[in-house]
């Protein structure tokens, strides 16, 4: 074998070597081996629950974006329906924005399902071997001499040592995606509430929350006046809706407006 | 010979069949060195591929070093490229 995997392998049993430390007497590294391979073990259990409980509230966190970007879609057709192009459009930029990222993390959120599954495979395994050891070290102390007994505890200990970095390393990397894509649902959560206000009753509005409830608002005293006026029979044949927001409000989204 | 694939466990290689995966560790190298991810990919996959057809799995009671450790089959080339310049990717 030459090159790449050369490397690659090299690099990696050096890692590997420094994982668990050694102890002077042969005999005695099998047992203190052991203690820390328990220690070890029990750090790769908690990993991967880490990783399924990170990835459930991700699960979560993309359910509640994706609640946010069907409000945003129904905010559009009600500001369509209110004669508001303008903050319809509003409205479905912000949809836009967010829904291709949200793909790309469901994407993401399946891949880190599948790489889980496998680590609770790769822990289980890793618990077999442990287990081996356990015979394994039994056996060496009470057969071998110290010499012999080297040689095979060098065995089991590589193969070991090799396993534990190998489970390790990939806890961490999918402990570490996990936290990209947090804070990548984080950032499209802030994006959505871009403009959030924190109305008087304390519960916190978007920006185009608040101009369609003061839109249907105005809508209402129109209608009202509608009426009034046909009850004076002065009333238009159709409610001019549309005309009255844009005098009323200009300040409201006035990017939209430009 | 027995082989490690990152992520999934040790499979135990024919000498004979060897010979086979040395060819794709030049083609993985000449990728990585290009920084080409899509030459990259299809190498792995190619090369993981091998392993897996030719190779036995070592049972998990067993405890043998790898005489070669591969990257894991979703490894990218920035992971493998990291890990090769000993970035400290694995923990200890």
């Amino acid at each position: 074998m030459a090159g790449l995997f050369k490397r690659m392998t090299s690099i990696f049993k050096a890692k590997a070597n420094s994982a668990l430390d050694k102890a002077e007497d042969p005999r005695q590294t099998l047992d203190y081996s052991y203690e820390k391979q328990l220690e070890l073990l029990q750090k790769v259990r908690r990993g991967v629950a880490d990783v399924a409980t990170s990835r459930k509230r991700l699960e979560l966190q993309l359910q509640g974006l994706q609640t946010q970007a069907d409000k945003l879609e129904n905010q559009g057709k009600q500001a369509l329906a209110a004669g508001r192009e303008d903050l319809a459009r509003e409205a479905l930029t912000r949809r836009a924005a967010v829904q291709g990222q949200m793909a790309d993390l469901q994407t993401q959120l399946a891949q880190l399902q599948a790489e889980e599954e496998k680590l609770v495979i790769a822990s289980q395994r890793l618990q077999t071997k442990v287990e081996s050891f356990r015979t394994k070290k039994e056996t060496i102390k009470a057969t071998y001499t110290a010499a012999e007994a080297q040689t095979k505890i060098n065995e089991a200990f590589t193969g070991i040592s090799e396993e534990f970095s190998d489970v390790g390393l990939a806890v961490q990397r999918a402990e570490d995606k996990t936290a990209q894509m947090q804070a990548r649902a984080g950032a499209l959560d802030e994006l959505m509430a871009t403009g959030a206000l924190t109305d008087s009753s304390g519960t916190v509005k978007d920006d185009i929350t608040a101009e369609l409830e003061r839109l249907s608002s105005t809508s209402d005293v129109e209608l009202e006046l509608n009426r009034l006026k046909g009850e004076l029979g002065a009333a238009p044949a159709t409610p001019q809706i549309s005309a009255a927001p844009a005098e009323a409000a200009p300040q409201a989204t006035p990017e939209a407006q430009t | 010979m027995i082989v490690r694939i990152m992520g999934e466990g040790q499979y135990v290689v024919d000498d004979a069949a060897v010979a086979a995966l040395n060819a794709h560790d030049a083609t993985l190298e000449a990728a990585l060195a290009a920084r080409d991810e899509k030459a990259f990919r299809s190498a792995l996959h190619v090369l993981l591929g091998a392993v897996r057809e030719h190779g036995q799995r070592l049972p998990d009671e067993e405890l043998a070093p790898s005489e070669v450790i591969l990257p894991a089959a979703e490894a990218t080339l920035d992971e493998v490229a990291a890990l090769l310049a000993s970035d400290g990717l694995i923990p200890g």
